[in-house]
């Protein structure tokens, strides 16, 4: 008969030198003691540990800097022996004020699972935390034999808030760049300079797929998404249906715009109205047809659909955000023979409009239609200004593939450094 | 003032959005501004539901064609709304016992849950089915070989549909390894890997700035149009 001797207590050393014995989850130290029984851990027939792991030698817990607050990095030592466990558990256990904990006094929380990291790793990045409130942290590695002593943190840490995400920074970076270069111009058109841009075709055949309409007796059909007004997309498209019912306004053309939120509807409303006051035929502007369907992505696309069906309207506008119900609402239209013209900065919905449109403002030209279409100085130089951002972009891109490419044919050179600099300095 | 109210309002909480993403300090007001705006998307939800009874009710009225499915959609609004908020056949919460609806609303066993479960469930996935049709009849549009252009982009569907699949392993699985580069299904993946990926790059990075250029001329006050005109 084969038998095998179960030990469950495990010694290893801690940093200060004292060491750790570990009963599964309980610990006790034994200061100045330096005597080594890993030795003594006994091995099954196949000469396998069979004892729990040892304990990590030390641990320490800080705060991450530049960030928002409640992220701390706890990292620690692990001992000779760990790669038997197969996980470590992190743990924490907040830091109570008097009055908080359950004497009453000031002290410890429970402790509570905030991580489980492969044996290999070393550290853990533990978010979520109440900014600037304590946290004791604890490591135990777990193997199939059984846990490890724990090692506790000798001093609480705090996630501190700061003044900036560091993180994004590179972001910020952008983000202004952009902005100085949109600023520079809109300010120079103001000055006088003139501005040109290219001919967008989606936007020059607004007029006439609206005339089409006025001249077959039919309706307008414009659908701006399926999203809310907190969608930057939703709101490009309403300045798109604002010259659009202008148009169909000053053409006498009927124009419906079912929506998906309600919000939209109103906003919707908004911009139809003032376009029939400012085309002067507020009379003939009518609220019901800009009406709510419902919030159903689906439930939207049959009414629609079912709507382009019955009612044959001779343009139909799709701008704004869409997902799957773009190209049932673009086929849809493409059956009934309708003049088509699509804009959305989903890139996977492209495609479907491209197919299945007669025109498509694909992403960066729906973004523009507004200014586009105000022939504004203003606007046209934020164009401008967008333009050069991009040519910034543009001369980046070539330098990153310059890079990368002189990299990967002489990886000793200076190259790889220089490539490195850039990733750092775009943050990637 | 109609129009200069909205648009400061925009203004202010279009700065705060952009100043919470960076400075934490000023996350709990972007939060505000993110809960200020679903509580008026709640009230604007009311406008809604009164939108679709007017106009809904006045095509009964009015007899006019398909009024029919006016009425079976006012109906359907009513009993969903009725069951919903009057929790109709909602077991009690078996943490609160003692109050009253204090049930989830689509637990099992409701009648809401049971209209979502077993009726509009069915419904929309029955819709979202017709897209593979759709899809079909407009790739056969796309791919008619008019041009260069309309040639070049079948055949690259033809690869990447094919290498896809495994009639790609099949019709290419006999290339020697030097030039196993050609098989179909490693063509498919350098297509989709390469040019695809450049190309989706391209796109998305002139949204961003487009994006940005938008909320820009939007924070400035510079376009207006989407409160209606720009005046």
């Amino acid at each position: 008969m084969i038998s095998s001797t179960l030990i469950l207590c495990v010694i290893s050393l801690d940093s200060s030198g004292a060491s750790v014995v570990g009963l599964a989850n309980t610990s006790i130290t034994v200061a100045g003691s330096k005597a080594d029984l890993r030795g003594k851990i006994p091995l099954n027939e196949l000469g396998q540990e069979i004892s729990a792991p040892p304990a990590a030698i030390s641990i320490s817990a800080e705060d991450v800097a530049w960030d928002a607050g409640g992220v701390i990095k706890v990292s620690w030592q692990p001992a000779a022996g760990t790669t038997s466990a197969t996980k470590w558990i992190v743990e924490r256990s907040e830091v109570l004020a008097a009055g908080q904990g359950a004497g009453q006094g000031a002290g410890q929380g429970p402790w509570t699972l905030v991580a489980e990291v492969p044996i290999a790793e070393t550290n853990a990045v533990v978010s979520k935390l109440s900014p600037d409130a304590s946290f004791f942290f604890r490591v135990t590695a777990v193997s199939p034999n059984g846990s490890s002593a724990v090692t506790t943190t000798k001093s609480a840490a705090t996630g501190h808030w700061n003044f900036f995400i560091g993180a994004k920074l590179p972001l910020f970076c952008a983000i202004l760049l952009v902005s100085a270069c949109v600023i520079y111009f809109i300010l120079a058109a103001r000055r006088g300079r003139p501005m040109k841009v290219r001919r967008i075709a989606a936007l020059e055949a607004i007029t006439d797929a609206v005339g089409r309409a006025t001249e077959m007796g039919r309706s307008i059909l414009f659908v701006p998404g399926i999203q809310d007004m907190d969608n930057i997309q939703t709101v490009a498209g309403l300045t798109v249906l604002g010259n659009v019912s202008r148009t169909a306004a000053e053409y006498d053309a009927a124009i419906e715009v079912p929506t998906s939120r309600s919000l939209v509807m109103e906003a919707a409303r908004e911009a139809v109205q003032a376009s029939y006051l400012a085309a002067g035929r507020a009379d003939a502007y009518n609220a019901d047809a800009i009406r709510y369907i419902t919030d159903e992505q689906f439930g939207f696309v049959a009414y629609v659909s079912g709507r382009m069906v019955r009612e044959k309207p001779a343009a139909c506008f799709y701008m704004g955000c869409f997902f799957a119900e773009s190209l049932i609402l673009a086929e849809t239209g493409n059956s009934i023979g309708a003049i088509q013209i699509a804009g959305t900065a989903e890139s996977s919905q492209l495609p479907f409009f491209v197919a299945a449109c007669d025109y498509t403002l694909i992403g960066e030209e729906f973004m523009a239609a507004s200014a586009y279409l105000s022939g504004e100085p203003d606007q046209i130089g934020s164009l401008k200004g967008q333009d050069v951002a991009k040519a910034i972009a543009a001369i980046i891109i070539i330098l990153g593939v310059v890079l990368a490419t002189g990299a990967a044919i002489a990886p000793q050179g200076a190259m790889p450094a220089a490539l490195e600099w850039l990733k750092g300095v775009l943050g990637s | 003032m109609k129009r200069l109210v909205p648009m400061w309002i925009a203004i202010i909480a279009g700065f705060v959005m952009l100043l919470s993403t960076f400075f934490p300090i000023t996350e709990s007001l972007g939060e505000t501004v993110g809960e200020i705006f679903n509580v008026v998307a709640a009230i604007a939800f009311v406008l809604g539901a009164g939108s679709l009874a007017k106009v809904n009710l006045a095509k009964i009225s009015r007899r006019d064609q398909g009024w029919g499915y006016a009425a079976i959609t006012l109906i359907c609004f009513t009993i969903t709304l009725v069951v919903g908020l009057g929790k109709i056949g909602v077991p009690q919460s078996t943490q609160f016992p003692l109050l009253g609806w204090s049930g989830e609303k689509d637990a099992e066993g409701s009648i809401f849950g049971w209209i979502y479960e077993f009726a509009l469930v069915p419904i929309t996935s029955t819709m979202f089915a017709l897209l593979a049709f759709y899809v079909a009849s407009a790739a056969f549009r796309a791919f008619r070989a008019k041009n260069l252009e309309a040639i070049l982009l079948l055949s690259t569907a033809f690869i990447v549909l094919l290498g896809r699949t495994f009639a790609g392993v099949v019709l290419t699985g006999w290339l020697p390894d030097w030039a196993s580069g050609l098989r179909l299904e490693n063509l498919s993946v350098y297509i989709m890997q390469v040019f695809n990926t450049a190309g989706n790059r391209a796109i998305i990075i002139g949204i961003a700035l487009g994006v940005t250029a938008t909320s820009l001329r939007i924070l400035l006050g510079v376009d207006r149009s989407w409160m209606g005109s720009g005046d």
